[in-house]
């Protein structure tokens, strides 16, 4: 359509098909540890590179794939027992149905298999996929000579991950505190939880975790928008562009610097984007961690530090009797 | 991705699909969006009640916007005076045990009146027994809705003698047995305890994760009534100081789990009133009294009624009957909440005064007839 520029798409523009591209088989013999076939997606191409495989599985690989599938069948039979092995009642209710942790009396004890205890095998095995798949993409990145900049990425997320259902049950004494594996009853969780505590908006580095997940968001766009805008003069060659500027980067940043004064930098945009994604997790688990060991209601706390005004009584809800006569 | 053959007559017939697309596109968006409207209503409704301080977000969507359609049906009739010599419905009638004091004409009028509310289409015999004959046996206690129906209407009194705290909190309204009946001789919204609600599960597992009536169809816990408005459990969950120090697995202690029934029996409540949390509280602060609204007050007599209710009138009835008004799990008597007589209104049938003609439902003292 020819008002509409060729340039400006949703989709990825260029794909490439042809013979499979396998990968390097070099001294570490990695190719041992690959999957042999490989095969090509439009749909795909649209998102991103066109062909699918080989995946490296490697030792870490493996068992991240084998206990995390067993989590998963834990979840699933539990729930298909919890209605009576019935698969209709199973699809209709798999919303509201959930493996729960065990009720809070057994404390950091192992509870009976009905009460949390095919919950806590699970999430025994759940820990050991999460973290053997953190090991996998720190060594693939080793084996690439990359910096470990996703691996560490990934820990922050393993870090919230583990305050919920690790630390703080242990600094709470209970199992009991982890978090159910349902799809409503984790929201449940949530829900309860910021409730329990006074509400969770004012605790001040939840606060500060949703600076960074608001911020992580604003910062993609800019930068996905940025770089869209300029792909016509080369500037989705990032790294080209961060030791040899060319137009494309000229473009965006005076674009930025004459929009607000202040612009990033090919190389600097990664480290903002960077940091942002990674103290989202990180904020936030620290925020969960005090929640009930160090402050039972933040509303309160936030008053006591002056994080929330405190209003003067009367208040005056008397004036209201709503639907009185 | 696609056969050769459709990706051949497609490389052969070139076609502009984009206008096609954004029409099929806009219409169906159209098509979505009216679809919105007509289900969840219209957006831009933006009628409130101010129910705290301003600047305090307190408001609730505008009440009593539409009107309750079984105030139309309701039947009501004044009292008869008391005529000269008319005798009482206990010297008249026998075994007249609560309405024996009412004067005769009365005592057939409010009878009437109970049978347009209760059992307009099974008439007398709903209750009262016919002989082979055909003759109905007034005096018969053979029926169990007669005996229920006599406990009903010493509840009724009970009811609007003790507690007129909740049922005249802001002028006279009272009840009567159309307030939870409307028409049907079962009420709706009547409810039984059936927690576990899942299999093979023990503990907090075992009460929750399941779309169920009394859950309002949410993952919360299914217990909530049973807990709260039967037995008589501690529905506040916050510390009242910022550092408490509690642990989740001694005795007592409000947990998240507890949160969540407390959860569920507030969602109950929102339901059965129309309206939503600040109604009642102010939710920065849900355990603040001085930030309550006097509603909260009247709400709290109510889960106090509602207990005391279920306690000695509605639960002690199970011998009474049959085995399919039980219910399905403990074989338990039909109990009350709030939304068996509140049926979505935040007042019973929009405030309407239940008890102005019907002084013999209101008091267990025998009405004095002008």
């Amino acid at each position: 359509m020819s008002w509409w520029p060729e340039y400006q798409n949703i989709f990825t523009q260029v794909q490439v098909q042809g013979a499979p591209e396998m990968g390097m088989d070099n001294e570490n013999e990695m190719h041992r540890e690959r999957t042999k076939s490989a095969s090509f997606s439009t749909l795909a191409g649209w998102l991103g590179n066109a062909q699918l495989g080989p995946v490296y599985l490697g030792f870490f690989g493996v068992v991240s794939l084998a206990t995390g599938t067993l989590w998963l069948n834990i979840i699933g039979f539990n729930m298909l027992s919890q209605v009576g092995w019935s698969i209709p009642e199973f699809i209709r209710q798999l919303f509201w149905l959930a493996l729960e942790p065990p009720s809070p009396e057994y404390g950091l004890t192992m509870p009976p298999l009905n009460d949390g205890g095919w919950y806590m095998i699970a999430s025994f095995l759940l820990l050991i996929s999460v973290m053997s798949w953190w090991a996998r993409s720190y060594f693939l990145a080793q084996q690439h000579k990359m910096g470990k900049h996703v691996a560490w990425a990934f820990l922050a997320a393993i870090w919230l991950f583990l305050v919920l259902g690790f630390f703080r049950p242990i600094l709470m004494g209970s199992w009991s505190e982890m978090v159910p594996y349902g799809i409503f009853p984790h929201l449940d969780w949530t829900t309860a939880f910021s409730i329990r505590y006074g509400n969770l908006y004012y605790n001040p580095f939840h606060a500060l975790s949703i600076v960074f997940l608001y911020g992580s968001v604003l910062l993609f766009a800019m930068h996905g928008a940025t770089i869209l805008a300029v792909t016509r003069y080369g500037g989705d060659r990032e790294l080209e562009q961060i030791y040899d500027r060319g137009t494309a980067t000229e473009r965006a940043a005076l674009f930025w610097r004459w929009t607000m004064g202040f612009n990033a930098t090919m190389e600097g945009i990664h480290r903002w984007a960077w940091w942002f994604a990674v103290l989202t997790p990180i904020t936030g688990g620290i925020g969960i961690l005090l929640t009930g060991t160090v402050v039972d209601n933040w509303f309160i706390w936030a008053q006591e530090h002056y994080f929330a005004p405190t209003y003067l009584e009367p208040y005056g809800y008397e004036e209201y009797v709503t639907g009185g006569e | 991705m696609f056969p050769k053959w459709f990706d051949d007559w497609n490389a052969k017939n070139p076609t502009n699909i984009f206008g096609p697309a954004i029409l099929v596109g806009a219409l169906g968006g159209a098509l979505f969006l009216a679809a919105l409207v007509v289900t969840w209503g219209n957006p831009f409704y933006d009628e409130f009640d101010q129910t705290g301080p301003r600047g305090t977000g307190m408001q609730i969507a505008a009440l009593s916007s539409t009107v309750d359609p079984t105030i139309e049906e309701y039947y009501t009739e004044e009292p008869y005076p008391r005529e000269e010599g008319e005798p009482l419905a206990g010297e008249v009638y026998e075994n007249v045990q609560v309405l024996g004091g009412v004067s005769d004409g009365n005592f057939n009028r409010l009878m009437n009146a109970m049978t347009q509310w209760v059992s307009p289409d099974q008439g007398c015999l709903y209750c009262h027994v016919q002989n082979d004959d055909g003759e109905i046996n007034y005096a018969s206690d053979d029926n169990y809705t007669k005996i229920v129906s006599r406990r009903m209407i010493q509840m009724t009194q009970y009811i609007n003698e003790e507690w007129i705290g909740h049922v005249q909190a802001n002028q006279e309204v009272g009840v009567n047995c159309y307030s939870c009946h409307r028409g049907q001789p079962v009420p709706n919204n009547i409810w039984f305890r059936i927690d576990p609600v899942t299999e093979s599960t023990a503990g907090w597992s075992a009460v929750q994760n399941r779309a169920t009536v009394q859950s309002q169809f949410t993952s919360l816990p299914s217990d909530a009534l049973y807990r709260y408005l039967y037995e008589d459990n501690v529905i506040a969950v916050h510390d009242l100081e910022s550092r408490v120090g509690d642990w989740p697995a001694d005795e007592g202690v409000a947990t998240w789990q507890n949160t969540e029934r407390t959860f569920s029996f507030m969602n109950y409540f929102a339901n059965s009133l129309g309206v939503n949390c600040v109604f009642c509280h102010n939710s920065r602060a849900f355990y603040d009294p001085s930030q309550h609204t006097p509603q909260w007050a009247t709400a709290s007599l109510g889960i106090i009624m509602a207990q005391e209710l279920n306690n000695d009138f509605l639960e002690p009835l199970g011998p009474v009957y049959p085995p399919e008004r039980l219910g399905p799990v403990y074989a338990d008597a039909p109990k009350a909440a709030c939304k068996t007589c509140h049926q979505g209104y935040n007042k019973p049938l929009q405030g309407l005064n239940m008890i102005a003609d019907w002084p013999e439902l209101a008091s267990s003292e025998p009405p004095v007839y002008e």
